[in-house]
């Protein structure tokens, strides 16, 4: 082989090995990506893909195997080496300054200097103009990254990794908090850096995008490679059957409710994202209701309103007939509601509390004796919750941060199951949950439904939406734009409504 | 537990070098000063772990400490105030101050440092115009309850050594402290809002009461040491009495493991902490090539330290669980 044949492998890693205590993440695995190469790695919940791509980019070092770039061995034993040598990861966990600018944080720690000490902020504005162009988002550099929603943080993270002109550009689930348009724009990045000879190593669970974008997909299970599917062979069911080593064969397990009386009814709800907006519509009772919009469509902010963590503007919340003021969450868990929330890391969760004291939270008041810790209950709950979500952790005094991204979202969710809300709100319920999982998390849905329970999902993934809701309530700029019943469901409506068209007559 | 040790280990250290260092040191008169001194100490570094817990400061501890503590026997000797009503009094007023600085802190979202940098200033002040400036003591009257902060409760066995009984109010602070942080609903709210108040809030809980209560409990025990400091030594003088003491009672509950970024800390931490501050300085009046005006220079280098050590050893144990 000459040096620049393009079939020699620029990054090649052979039996990586590395553990955690309590766990093995990664078993003897090897892989390769080639030139250009747009390569798609998939696998349950903790099967190891984030704990590779780390190793790959330097943040943490593997217990044994050799990694070959170019043929040659080398070391990646630190994150500036590895930007050295061309590789850069997104993390699956934003990990951005929110204090700092836009450009600020694309440049952080690679400032371009002026006299060797100024930073040189007009090129920063400007070089960082040019990125964000790049992932198309239209935004001026000096925005402060606190103040934007996590699509556009996602897309702010891989303006970052392009400034570094990356020869290798991992990217741990990039489109789990974008919406499909942000992640078409993404998919445009991705076919051009490819084309321009940049290797692309890609996480997802959303099969239906690694079908579309990748050359070759390399499965993990419980830590080892378990198959290779080249361009010809990926498909839904190969993906699947490797994944989980079984089939799974209904995905979406819908089956129509009957719906009850009206529990909550929001009466020209106005949020902050769009004060001079209203919103108003009903929930019945053991229904499962899907809300759709495009990214900014005020969405999130409509959950926030009506779970009392923002205040609303104007209008008013009916629960169970009875007008409620809903000034913070706990007025709106007292009223029966929960909420998991969009943004895990900042709301859902407490990071450095172990998983039983996070599953615990909030039934900690319901269960106290005379305002003591009632710590049986506790341990118990816990217990229980990991078995019904099965979650995968060492147990459940782990500290959370611990959990690979799809298990933590489990805890999410885990932590408001106990204590059987009557009105659940989801925003993206399924965000980097695994194919199985997420099975799981819909057939939970449909109990919870059967129950009597009222969910309310907020997504973005067009075929969840179309699967799971019994009514879908479609947003557009801050108001409520169009509701579509089951039989009436399709992707066309639904997007017709999203954009702001109203539906074609007949 | 493993910061605990880190803390006893300092303690330790510490101790046994003065020990060596002077022969006084042991003497039980000095051992009793200086443990009436350490729980006095402790008292309000275990008020202030609370607010630290929750991610904030309270720099208003020692003018609360004037304030009360001045303001006491200025009541009963000046003002011929009935026992009973000058106690409630001084409890009302401890109460009203942390109930002020939570509800700007919480309610009003104003910063901690800078609401009780105000406190700091304003309460001393106070203090200074409602007594003329004049040094306020219980001179030779109150003799019985002066005995609250002077008293030596005797050991069976040991012959001229008594505890202190400072000491008995602080392991009743202490022990009431340490099961309202680690078995009420209540403590677990205060460490989880301190990790991340954001996440906490959407968990239902009312993280604002939480933030006054807080501050409640800082002033509240501010208050009970300033009343105790004043029993102790018994001429307050409302310019410097409770100078600096906030600044020991932070630094020790820092040294007990309370981080200043929020949601963690132990009270026996905190205890050693006091305890480690209160042998340094008597360290330094006792040994005699130290001079004595240096001691802030030896105490801050010595907290310094005794951080420093503790961020590397969490370093070092935060690496090893997320790369072994
Ligand atoms: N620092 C760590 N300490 C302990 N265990 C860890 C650590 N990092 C990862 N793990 C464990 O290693 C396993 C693999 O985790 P990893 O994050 O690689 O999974 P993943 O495939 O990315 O999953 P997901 O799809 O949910 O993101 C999990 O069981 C996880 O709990
Ligand atoms: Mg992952």
């Amino acid at each position: 082989m000459s040096d620049d044949d393009p079939r020699r492998p620029w990054l090649e890693v052979r039996g990586i090995c590395k553990r955690f205590p309590g766990v093995t993440a990664l078993d003897g695995v090897g892989m390769h990506v080639n030139r250009g190469e747009v390569v798609a790695v998939i696998g349950e919940n903790g099967a190891g893909k984030s704990s590779l791509m780390k190793i790959l980019a330097g943040v943490q070092p593997a217990d044994s195997g050799q990694i070959f770039l170019e043929g040659r061995r080398c070391q990646l034993a630190s994150v500036e080496q590895a930007l050295r040598l061309g590789i850069a990861l997104i993390h699956q966990e934003l990990n951005l300054a929110d204090n700092l600018e836009v450009g600020a944080n694309i440049f952080l720690g690679r400032e371009p200097r002026r006299f060797g000490l100024l930073i040189d902020k007009p090129r920063i504005l400007r070089d960082s103009a040019r990125y964000l162009a790049r992932v198309g988002l239209k935004l001026p550099p000096t925005r402060l990254v606190g103040s934007l929603p996590i699509g556009r943080k996602q897309m702010v993270e891989i303006a970052k990794a392009l400034s570094v002109d990356a020869r290798i550009l991992i990217m741990d689930e990039p489109t789990s908090s974008l919406s499909q348009r942000e992640a078409d724009q993404l998919f445009e990045v991705i076919r051009d850096l490819s084309a321009k000879g940049v290797s692309i190593v890609y996480i997802s669970h959303r099969l239906g995008e690694v079908k579309e974008l990748a050359h070759r997909v390399v499965v993990l299970r419980d830590g080892k490679k378990v198959g290779e599917l080249r361009r010809d062979e990926i498909n839904h069911e190969n993906m699947v059957q490797l994944m989980v080593g079984r089939q799974v064969s209904q995905f979406y397990l819908h089956r129509p409710h009957e719906p009850g009386e009206v529990v909550l009814t929001a009466d020209n709800l106005r949020t902050l994202a769009y004060p001079h907006r209203s919103c108003s519509f009903a929930l019945r009772r053991g229904e499962i209701v899907g809300m759709f919009g495009l990214v900014g469509a005020g969405r999130t902010e409509l959950l926030q309103t009506l779970f009392g963590v923002t205040p609303a503007l104007g209008g008013s919340v009916w629960i169970d007939g009875r007008k409620t003021a809903v000034r913070s969450p706990i007025d709106a868990v007292l009223a029966g509601l929960a909420l998991v929330p969009e943004d895990r890391k900042q709301q859902g969760l407490i990071l450095d509390l172990t998983v039983r004291n996070n599953l615990s939270l909030t039934s900690l008041r319901r269960d106290q004796k005379m305002g003591f810790l009632n710590r049986a209950r506790e341990r118990e709950l816990a217990r229980d919750m990991v078995r019904l979500l099965k979650v995968k952790a060492t147990g459940e005094g782990q500290v959370t941060r611990l959990l690979s991204g799809g298990n933590q979202q489990k805890i999410a969710l885990g932590k408001w199951l106990s204590l059987h809300p009557r009105i659940l709100l989801l925003d993206e319920p399924t965000r980097g949950i695994d194919v199985g999982a997420k099975t799981e998390i819909y057939s939970l849905m449909e109990s919870l439904a059967e129950k009597g329970i009222t969910v309310l999902f907020v997504s973005s993934e067009m075929e969840e939406i179309l699967g799971m809701s019994d009514r879908v309530l479609v947003m557009h700029e801050g108001r409520i734009f169009g509701e579509l019943p089951r039989a009436e469901l399709s992707e066309q409506r639904v997007m017709r409504l999203a954009t702001g068209q109203l539906p074609e007559a007949a | 537990m493993k910061k605990l040790l880190g803390i006893f280990g300092i303690f330790l250290f510490v101790f046994v070098l003065t020990a060596l260092l002077s022969d006084r040191f042991l003497e039980s008169y000095n051992l009793e000063n200086l443990i009436r001194r350490t729980a006095l100490l402790g008292i309000l570094a275990v008020g202030v772990a609370f607010v630290i817990i929750t991610g904030g400061i309270d720099l208003s501890i020692g003018s609360v400490v004037c304030l009360v503590g001045c303001g006491v026997p200025w009541l009963l000797v000046k003002q011929s105030c009935p026992l009973p009503w000058a106690l409630a009094l001084a409890v009302i007023v401890s109460l009203a101050v942390g109930l002020l600085h939570g509800l700007l802190i919480a309610k009003l979202k104003l910063q901690p440092f800078v609401v009780t940098l105000c406190g700091l200033l304003m309460y001393r002040g106070i203090t200074r115009g409602f007594t003329g400036d004049q040094t306020q003591g219980f001179g030779t009257e109150y003799k019985g309850l002066r005995q609250l902060a002077t008293a030596e409760v005797p050991l069976p066995f040991v012959e001229g050594f008594g505890i202190p009984a400072p000491c008995l109010f602080l392991i009743v602070v202490a022990v009431l402290a340490s099961i309202f942080l680690n078995q009420t609903i209540y403590g677990r709210y205060l460490l989880a809002m301190g990790q991340n108040e954001e996440a906490a809030r959407y968990s239902g809980i009312r993280t604002d009461r939480m933030v006054i209560l807080a501050y409640v409990i800082c002033s509240l025990t501010a208050g009970l040491g300033g009343i105790l400091f004043a029993l102790d030594v018994n001429s307050a003088q409302p310019g410097s009495f409770g100078n600096f003491y906030e600044l020991h009672a932070i630094a020790a509950a820092v040294l007990g493991g309370c981080s200043l970024r929020g949601g963690s800390g132990t009270i026996m931490g905190v205890i050693f902490g006091a305890g480690l501050i209160q042998v340094l300085r008597n360290m330094i009046t006792l040994v005699d090539f130290i001079p004595s005006h240096i001691e802030y220079a030896v105490i801050g280098a010595v907290i310094l330290c005794g951080v420093m050590t503790d961020e590397t050893v969490k370093r070092i144990v935060r690496r090893r669980l997320f790369s072994k």
